[in-house]
């Protein structure tokens, strides 16, 4: 009987919960949600890739590509601290639930053609 | 008089994690209890000798999911000593800030799975109502909403603006008085009292000899609490080990909701005596040599980290021992004499967190 007047007073309180999928919570920034990579900028050092806990990242210099595997990564941002070109970055937001295993590969740019900003292809692979 | 053997877990409506008993029942009393651990064996002691003693900090918040802030910092702590680093003023300060608040959320956490033990739902969401704001700071302040990852070793990675913490001390605000609404159904209320007042009973005799740590040995009258070893910024601030003498359920419970609020001040205190200098970490060089204990106290008790290097960057030896597994004992001595109608709840006033005691 105690809790009595909370019952009551929670039926003039705000709701604590949202409909979700309708309604999103707006993400509070500085939150390590999704990792992404701007591989225009990425020089393949290979920091993030000695650095990572969860050795979610594997990096291949000679032909230049990254390959990260978001179901491993625990999302501490190591890799986006200590990236020296910071062009490792948190999206404020949550990776979306997935149905599949997908690891994303990016690839750079040959070396040889000098390296253009805008030259970004991404690709997403899927294996079991 | 004929005996029943009655499994209790490893999936049991109370349990949040996998323990199972073996209840021995002679009519409605438990004449014997044994208990079986290594449902969530993961290893994570083992990952020292693949994982550099850097990474092992990320490794080791990965043992308890509700006190990862104490673990890393207990590894931290550990790997600075070794190595003779000191770390900025700071960053003892808004380490004491997010394990307290770790405090907070987990005891928050286990009022809720208390409340839902005997069977009070309604309780049980206004508690988990309460924690999701707890949850709100981490997740604004550390970029994470459980484990947080802001320990490094030789100090914090992220700092708290003025804003925030302008932001938290409001909330905080508001956490308190949502727990003084909830102090009178906890301490008063007839079915709470009827199902924890003097179940379970713990004599301070008994604790001390079983080796109960945490709020299992303060609720018996043991005044005993890593934190007045005096780690990270405790010896700055103003506080007691909080005691309770009745040594059963409702006193541990009661042990819990002072720290709770008492860990609201310790918060407020740190904030006031947070000295205003910029840095929050100094550089690490070297690698760690020699063998250190270090011990810090999580909400379930202390918790010790043995760690031993050898030069290398990866430590020989990294030895925890959570206080789950220390407060088992004392659980099967209190669990002998019981009704099989309070087992959930005395069980449930341990706290049991077994992906601590298992790693």
């Amino acid at each position: 009987m105690k809790m009595l007047p909370e019952i009551i007073k929670n039926l003039f309180r705000k709701k604590a919960t949202r409909n979700y999928p309708a309604v999103k919570r707006v993400p509070f920034p500085n939150v390590r949600g999704e990792l992404v990579n701007d591989i225009s900028q990425c020089i393949f050092c290979k920091i993030c890739e000695t650095k990572c806990p969860a050795n979610c990242i594997e990096i291949d210099k000679d032909k230049r590509t990254w390959t990260y595997d978001p179901m491993e990564c625990v999302y501490c941002g190591i890799c986006s601290e200590s990236c020296p070109k910071k062009c490792l970055s948190h999206k404020p937001e949550y990776r979306p639930p997935m149905t599949k295993r997908q690891v994303i590969t990016l690839r750079g740019k040959p070396l040889p053609p000098k390296p253009a900003p805008e030259e970004k292809k991404s690709d997403t692979d899927t294996s079991s | 008089m004929v005996s029943t053997v009655i499994p209790f877990g490893p999936q049991h409506p109370v349990l949040p994690e996998p323990v199972h008993f073996k209840l021995k029942i002679e009519d409605e009393k438990v004449v014997d209890a044994i208990p079986a651990v290594g449902f969530v064996h993961r290893g994570l002691e083992c990952l020292v000798a693949k994982k550099d003693f850097v990474q092992m900090t990320q490794v080791v918040e990965r043992v308890c999911g509700i006190c990862s802030a104490m673990h890393g910092m207990c590894y931290c702590m550990g790997i600075e000593e070794m190595m003779g680093i000191e770390i900025p003023k700071k960053a003892a300060f808004l380490r004491t800030v997010w394990t307290e608040l770790h405090r907070i959320h987990s005891h928050l956490l286990w009022f809720g799975l208390y409340a839902d033990a005997f069977g009070f739902e309604s309780l049980f969401m206004q508690f988990w109502k309460i924690r999701e704001k707890i949850m709100d700071i981490n997740e604004a302040t550390a970029g994470s909403r459980v484990i947080i990852s802001v320990n490094v070793i030789g100090g914090v990675k992220r700092d708290i603006s003025p804003e925030h913490r302008q932001w938290i001390l409001s909330t905080l605000d508001e956490v308190e008085e949502a727990l003084r609404d909830l102090e009178k159904v906890v301490y008063e209320d007839y079915t709470i009292r009827k199902r924890t007042v003097g179940i379970g009973v713990l004599s301070k005799e008994k604790a001390y000899e079983l080796g109960a740590s945490g709020p299992m040995a303060r609720g018996s009258g043991i005044d005993i609490d890593a934190r007045s070893l005096g780690y990270a910024a405790f010896p700055d601030l103003d506080w007691e080990p909080i005691v309770e003498y009745g040594g059963d359920c409702f006193a541990r419970a009661k042990v819990r909701f002072r720290e709770m609020l008492q860990s609201i001040g310790l918060v407020r205190q740190a904030f006031q005596k947070m000295p205003r200098d910029e840095e929050i970490a100094v550089k690490v060089t070297g690698r760690p040599e020699g063998e250190v204990i270090t011990r810090v106290e999580q909400p379930r008790g202390e918790c010790l980290y043995y760690l031993k290097g050898n030069g290398s960057k990866n430590l020989d030896r990294c030895r925890i021992r959570t206080p789950s597994f220390a407060n088992f004992p004392p659980i099967m001595s209190m669990l002998i004499g019981c009704r099989l109608a309070d087992v959930p709840v005395i069980i449930l006033s341990m706290d049991p967190c077994i992906s601590c005691t298992e790693r």
